[in-house]
């Protein structure tokens, strides 16, 4: 199977428009998800305690997931787009590492968790990294 | 409930976070750059591809990752499971290096070294910190709480 020849590359601003739209759909995604699990609880001991099914039951009655889902599906169609207009070693560091660090400052401020040092210098490195692996 | 500790079946489900993410997103780039060009002007055209088998084995591996990912999430931060999902691209890396025999260049080598070097900082503290959803029930729970935040 050959692969047809890839479309030309879009402008910066209409790359950085991709990638921004992915980088914003997929933070406020992970955000309402990530609230939706803490006020569901642990899913382990949900599925110890009611099975499978009580779990499964338990996330699909909560509304914040489905915001959190169709904030997800948004982002997974902006990748898609994008992916069919720029090369995956453009959109993957620049969305994925940045990603990280929205995702550390969104969790500081609406989840209220504990960005100590440690984890303020993981999301950097780990962000750097993810550019320097993809690019 | 703070987790000092994760249970290996924790790991296991971390594991599959960090593997499914890179892989699924390898099928989706094999699969979108086989397509023809997609313009706005034809949006219906995104949702055909689901369908192509590429696309289709993609969204199969991040169904995976989904289904770990929110498991993670419902005992772990946010800020503690995303650079577990990011570490997936390093043992991608290596997969490719050791078994495809592809060859590494320095910029991804120190990309390595800087993710592993993230993760380990991430994963030597607490999974969960403090939140207001989170209320201590005995004077252990506000002991151990009050440790993991000193740490």
């Amino acid at each position: 199977m050959t692969i047809p020849s890839p479309a030309p590359q879009p402008g910066f601003w209409a790359a950085t428009a991709m990638i921004a739209a992915i980088i914003l759909a997929s933070t406020a995604g992970e955000v309402l998800t990530a609230a939706a699990m803490k006020s569901i609880g642990d899913l382990d001991e949900i599925r110890a305690r009611s099975g499978l099914t009580g779990a499964i039951r338990a996330v699909f009655t909560c509304p914040l997931f489905f915001a959190g889902v169709g904030f997800l599906t948004l982002a997974f169609f902006s990748l898609l787009f994008a992916l069919n207009h720029m090369n995956l070693s453009l959109v993957a560091p620049a969305s994925a590492s940045l990603t990280l660090v929205t995702n550390a400052i969104a969790g500081k401020l609406f989840l209220k968790e504990n960005v100590d040092r440690r984890r303020w210098a993981a999301a950097v490195l780990v962000c750097i990294g993810v550019y320097l692996l993809a690019h | 409930m703070a987790h000092a500790r994760l249970t290996p079946r924790q790991y296991l489900i971390l594991g599959l976070v960090s593997l499914c993410a890179p892989l699924g997103d390898t099928c989706l780039s094999r699969g979108m750059t086989g397509l023809p060009e997609i313009t706005l002007a034809h949006p219906a055209t995104l949702f055909t591809a689901v369908f192509t088998p590429w696309i289709a084995l993609g969204i199969a591996l991040l169904i995976g990752f989904f289904a770990s990912y929110l498991t993670a999430l419902s005992w772990a931060d946010l800020t503690f499971v995303l650079p577990a999902t990011a570490f997936g691209n390093v043992i991608v890396a290596l997969f490719a290096r050791f078994f495809l025999h592809e060859t590494i260049s320095l910029e991804r080598w120190a990309g390595i070294v800087l993710i592993t070097v993230g993760v380990g900082f991430v994963a030597h503290g607490p999974s969960l910190t403090v939140s207001p959803s989170v209320q201590p029930e005995t004077n252990a729970d506000i002991a151990d709480m009050e440790k993991e935040q000193a740490r």
